[in-house]
């Protein structure tokens, strides 16, 4: 499936009033341009200069016309008026909607170069991919999603095209905006707002489910991180408490309480490692564990260099998170 | 020193010896470091103004090469954040800035039949002080041990934003040298504004009527109003950013119950009035060059100062257009939305009385007038564009995106560059005695247009195809690839029609045909007197009865005075 | 072809130093509403102690003196464009006297801020905003004290060309801003901020 991100394309409430309305300021201000062009080159043409003959006299010289430039202030002034009413309603609909009992409340909180993610009423913490349900408009179960957005370092942009437009995530501040996506499947979204070194590799996946799905990957998430009994797996995760990855990252149900990385209880059930920078597989986990550096160049997380045996035998701990 | 070791046939040398030094190195350098003269100065800010851009030109071709494919590593991330946000400064602050304060110095006291501006030596200083701020930028990249003691420039985008800025994550002093550069640039700035205003509003030539100025002084009235009050936020805020990076103060500092949004609010109070600083010097010289050859005043002269005053008082109040994602009351949006919207009208006005001037004119496309039809299309382009944006709802798609990157490239260079290009082939004989050659600036013409638009036009796509600004790599099969590729290609022919123009610029001086003093047969009062002008300007200090002096000496027939 | 219109005879223009004093005042204006703007901004935003309404009290004596003497320089104007040389000096001392009590105070409530109170720019957001913006208005007191000390000092050396009387009427001109501003400052800070 082609990763697009096309904000013509909208599969989300918001995205979809945003849509239309833009719509509506594509076509008028094409007019304009087509008007005023068409103009512009009509004059440009008409009224070039024809030969030697034009240098020998000067046309004839006007200064002006009241009711010319009457007529030209005030056609913009009406087009302007359409304008600012259609602006105002979206804005007022958008952003006064209210939201529902049922509705799921995400908190997202934005850390420099990834996503953390918290679903407060059903206990899971997670990170760089949100799952929701979807929303029926039939009235058979219309079910929205509420996003509380907060940073804990710098300014980050929450932006998924398809769904909704763009809320920042600002430090010692709560932002709040919604989604109500209507088509099961994967969207992609990028931080928005320039955040430093990672930015570009600040990549967001919002999965749209089935509500039973939704359900299903609800109670997954809920269960306690098995210990290992397979020798490698029982090795790393020796070897996993015995470094420092504890300090940063936390695996539910263990010791493991660090914050300052992604939560790693469910690792294995996400797409993407590193905030999309690769897609997660054994591979890239192995060479993720080896060096971050080399995947995600300037990434918080340190070049912890390990033995390959311990990263070996790490990776194949952090595979059976799932 | 004394007598002794002084030989017998030592002499001072006398006046005239000193004279005939001129044009040796030491005397040019020595020339420049104790002018005075405001037609230096002027000819000093836009060399190097022109200067900078090269170097932040260059800069933005190895950004296009870095993006021209998918996960390219030409450049390590730090680097390319470096290049955008030192591009973006320099081309705002070293670029835009200088060029348009050239203009102003060479011209205004020129046009208001002046002698020099009010204060030659705050003039001077202004400058100084520009060209120090723009060497401090540049230096940090030798001199601000990053974090991995590297040298490093500043990388925080050109706005800047808190908390980015702080101590905690940008450590290093490059941000110091970003903030202690704008902070300087602004006092110069902030000087010759001064400078301006008093010039144009005390030392018109007799008859020389408000009512009688010429747009262009009209126009640079209105830039240096807008400076004095747009820029002491931004120095204010350079300064409250200082103190929190050196002092402990806490004006920015999330943790200690500080806003980050308070930057935000401040830095675009000023941000916002400074992109109209530098897009009304452009309607200036449009306002200038298209009457000249069109062979008719300008249309609805009244309306056009009206039209700018106005600009200059909305664009106090739509600062916040630029935060619609930060999450404000939709009172606010809404609020914002339409003042920023109410721009376009004044702004429309303009654009059809430059078409209402061109209508029934007799059209003679030198290059001023190629440049100034090519700033005619492409800024109708940029505002609709802006209108776009200023749609609340569209914008938090829009907002970030290379929509905006294409929007802003459309005004500053499809609107501001062209413009400037059209004013330096349009007063480049009068100030240097020389014509430009056509063949080679029709090359120039060419080329850069072809380049221009095809480097952004394709950003607007890439925007709404989701592809988010600053980012200095991205993922294949987005559907941006192509675009960005064709984006990059552009470059190469905008590098080659800039190479044109500076080729332009030093041949027709060699080579080019004798200016006359009136070489476009124009109407103001610059064009009276010799290219170049004397040290004084003016033998005699002119006396107008109307706006276009010169036309009432060519036409004692029918002067305009009866008309007005 | 008719005669050009006739133009007054006389063309007058504008003042150089006038023009340029406004603009001056109009861009310091616009600088000090940014830190007024801040301070009103984090009023009451401050985390932890101390707060305005308990270290803040009005600067009775300071804010009389400062005004004074916006009156007592158009005195020594008076006087001087009465030719009265001694009571021009007079006037115009006293008046340095009066901006220099003032300074004087800025000092030393500052002195009791930082050591009895514990209130420094790194304190809190009050901290920050408070000094930034009284230090701001102190430092053009300063300025302005110091081009009024020139004045005297040429004058009284005989130093002061006599045709050069609108340098003075300009320093007063600044000096009437500094003032004005102390009135906005003083009712943000001292009335408006310890209440809330
Ligand atoms: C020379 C500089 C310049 C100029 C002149 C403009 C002109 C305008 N700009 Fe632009 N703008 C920038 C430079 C400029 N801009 C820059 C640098 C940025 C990005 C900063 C950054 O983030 O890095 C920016 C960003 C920017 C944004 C924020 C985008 C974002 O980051 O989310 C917005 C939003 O409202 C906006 C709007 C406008 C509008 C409405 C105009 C209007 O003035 C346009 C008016 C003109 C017309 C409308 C066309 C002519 C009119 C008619 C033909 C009449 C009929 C038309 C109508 C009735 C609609 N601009
Ligand atoms: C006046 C303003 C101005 C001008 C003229 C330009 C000119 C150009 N800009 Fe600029 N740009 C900005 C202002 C400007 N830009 C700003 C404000 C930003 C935002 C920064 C930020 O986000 O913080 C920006 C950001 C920006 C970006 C986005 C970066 C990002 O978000 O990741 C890009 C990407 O394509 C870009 C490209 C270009 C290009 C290709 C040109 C070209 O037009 C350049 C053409 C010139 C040359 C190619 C140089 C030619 C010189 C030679 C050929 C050498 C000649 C040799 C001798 C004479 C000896 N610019
Ligand atoms: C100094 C703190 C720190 C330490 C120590 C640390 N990490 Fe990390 N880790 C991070 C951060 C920060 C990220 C997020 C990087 C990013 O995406 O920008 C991360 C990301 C990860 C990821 C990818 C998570 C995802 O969903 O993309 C894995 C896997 C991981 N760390 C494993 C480890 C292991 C194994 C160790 C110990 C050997 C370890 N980390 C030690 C900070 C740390
Ligand atoms: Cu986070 Cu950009
Ligand atoms: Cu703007």
């Amino acid at each position: 499936m082609r990763p697009v991100a096309d904000m013509f394309r909208p599969l989300s409430r918001p995205a979809e009033m945003i849509h239309s309305s833009s719509l509506l300021v594509l076509a008028i201000t094409a007019g304009i341009f087509v008007v005023v062009s068409a103009l512009l080159v009509f004059v440009v043409w008409k009224f070039r200069r024809k030969g030697p003959e034009d240098d020998l006299r000067e046309p004839p010289q006007i200064y002006g016309s009241t009711h010319i430039e009457l007529a030209w202030t005030v056609v913009p002034i009406l087009i302007t008026v359409v304008l600012i009413l259609v602006t105002s309603r979206t804005i007022g609909e958008i952003q006064n909607r209210v939201m529902p009992e049922n509705a799921v409340q995400i908190r997202l909180v934005g850390h420099q170069w990834w996503w953390e993610i918290h679903y407060e009423k059903e206990g899971i913490v997670t990170a760089n991919e949100l799952h929701v349900p979807l929303s029926r408009r039939d009235g058979t179960g219309e079910r929205p999603t509420e996003l509380i957005l907060e940073s804990a370092d710098v300014i980050h942009s929450f932006w998924v095209p398809q769904l909704a437009g763009k809320t920042d995530l600002i430090p010692n501040r709560k932002n709040r905006t919604w989604i109500e996506p209507f088509v099961t499947g994967t969207f992609f979204g990028n931080c928005a707002e320039y955040c430093g070194t990672q930015h570009a590799n600040m990549l967001l996946r919002v999965i749209v489910e089935e509500p039973e799905d939704y359900e299903k990957w609800v109670r997954k998430m809920r269960q306690p991180a098995a210990v290992p009994h397979a020798d490698l797996a029982a090795q790393g995760h020796k070897a996993f408490f015995a470094n420092s990855c504890i300090n940063c990252h936390m695996v539910d149900g263990t010791v493991a309480a660090g914050v300052f990385g992604p939560s790693l209880t469910k690792l294995m059930t996400r797409q993407t490692i590193g905030a999309g920078v690769a897609p997660l597989t054994p591979e890239t986990l192995r060479a993720w564990v080896r060096d971050p550096q080399k995947l995600k160049t300037g990434c918080l997380m340190p070049d912890m260099k390990l033995p390959d045996s311990e990263v070996d035998s790490i990776t194949a701990y952090l595979l059976t998170l799932k | 020193m004394n007598p002794e070791t002084l030989d017998d046939n030592f002499q001072i040398p006398a006046p005239e010896r000193i004279g005939q030094e001129r044009g040796s190195l030491t005397r040019i350098v020595q020339e420049m470091v104790f002018t005075v003269d405001h037609k230096t100065l002027g000819l000093m800010y836009i060399a190097s103004g022109l200067l900078f851009f090269v170097v932040s030109g260059l800069m933005a071709a190895m950004i296009r090469i870095q993006l021209s494919v998918p996960r390219n590593h030409f450049l390590d991330p730090d680097v390319f954040n470096r290049l955008f946000t030192m591009h973006g400064t320099a081309m705002v602050f070293l670029v835009g800035m200088p060029i348009i304060f050239g203009f102003a110095n060479y011209l205004v006291p020129l046009m208001i039949g002046a002698r020099d501006m009010a204060f030659p030596r705050l003039n001077a200083f202004g400058f100084w002080v520009f060209f120090f701020s723009g060497l401090l930028l540049y230096f940090s990249y030798l001199g601000a041990p990053g974090l991995y003691a590297a040298g490093s420039a500043p990388d925080v985008g050109w706005f800047a934003y808190s908390p980015l800025t702080a101590k905690a994550f940008s450590r290093g002093h490059s941000t110091d040298y970003w903030t202690l550069s704008l902070l300087l640039g602004g006092i110069g700035s902030i000087a010759t504004s001064i400078n301006i205003i008093v010039t144009a509003l005390c030392l018109r030539c007799k008859g020389m009527l408000l009512v009688r100025m010429p747009l262009f002084v009209w126009m640079f009235l209105v830039v240096a109003f807008l400076v004095i009050i747009a820029m002491p936020p931004l120095s204010a805020c350079q300064i409250m950013l200082i103190l929190d990076r050196y002092c402990g103060a806490h004006f920015f500092d999330t943790q200690a119950g500080g806003s980050a949004v308070l930057w935000q609010h401040f830095f675009w109070i000023f941000g916002h009035p400074e992109v109209y600083i530098l897009i009304l010097p452009g309607f200036a010289v449009a306002s200038e060059v298209i009457p000249v050859f069109s062979r008719k005043p300008i249309f609805g002269y009244p309306v056009m100062v009206a039209a700018s005053v106005m600009i200059g008082f909305i664009s106090l109040g739509v600062w916040a257009h630029h935060m619609f994602t930060v999450g404000m009351t939709s009172i606010g949006n809404t609020f914002f939305a339409i003042s920023t919207l109410l721009v376009a009208i004044p702004t429309g006005i303009k654009i059809f009385n430059w078409i209402g001037t061109m209508y029934g004119g007799k059209l003679r496309f030198e290059l001023p007038m190629l440049f100034c039809l090519g700033f005619l299309f492409q800024f109708l382009i940029a505002g609709l564009t802006g209108v776009m944006l200023a749609i609340a709802p569209f914008d938090w798609q829009l907002s970030d995106s290379y929509f905006v990157v294409a929007h802003f490239h459309y005004v500053l260079i499809g609107g501001l560059l062209y413009t400037i290009f059209a004013g330096l082939y349009y007063w480049y004989p009068k100030a240097l005695g020389k014509m430009p050659d056509f063949k080679l600036g029709l090359w120039h013409f060419i080329l850069f247009t072809a380049g221009f638009h095809l480097t952004f036009f394709p950003q607007h796509l890439s925007g709404f195809l989701g592809m988010p600004r600053r980012i200095y790599t991205y993922d294949a099969g987005r559907g941006w690839d192509l675009w960005n590729l064709i984006s990059s290609i552009g470059v190469i022919f905008q590098a080659v029609g800039i190479l044109f123009f500076v080729f332009n610029l030093i041949y027709s001086y060699v080579k080019g045909k004798k200016a006359g003093d009136d070489p476009w047969d124009a109407w103001s009062l610059e064009w009276s007197t010799t290219s170049p002008p004397p040290a004084y300007n003016f033998e005699t200090i002119p006396e107008v009865r109307s706006r276009r002096p010169l036309w009432d000496l060519k036409h004692p027939d029918d002067p305009d005075w009866k008309y007005e | 072809m008719t005669a050009a219109p006739a133009q007054s005879l006389e063309w007058k223009m504008p003042s150089t130093r006038k023009v340029a004093v406004i603009s001056l005042i109009l861009t310091e204006s616009a600088l000090f509403s940014v830190f007024l703007v801040a301070y009103l901004f984090y009023m009451g935003k401050s985390l932890n102690r101390p707060f305005p309404s308990e270290v803040l009290t009005f600067p009775v004596f300071a804010t009389v003196a400062l005004l004074s003497s916006s009156v007592t320089i158009v005195f020594s104007e008076m006087a001087l464009h009465r030719g009265n040389k001694g009571a021009f000096h007079l006037w115009w001392a006293v008046t340095i006297a009066l901006g220099a009590y003032f300074l004087w105070f800025t000092g030393t409530e500052w002195h009791h801020l930082i050591f009895t109170d514990r209130l420094t720019l790194a304190t809190n957001v009050f901290g920050t905003t408070f000094y930034s913006l009284v230090g701001l208005h102190a430092s053009h007191v300063i300025i302005g004290l110091f081009l009024l000390t020139l004045i005297l000092v040429l004058s009284l050396l005989g130093k002061f060309p006599a045709d050069h009387t609108e340098h003075i009427e300009m320093i007063s001109w600044y000096w009437h801003f500094v003032d004005a501003i102390w009135i906005i400052v003083v009712t943000v800070v001292y009335i408006i901020s310890v209440r809330y």
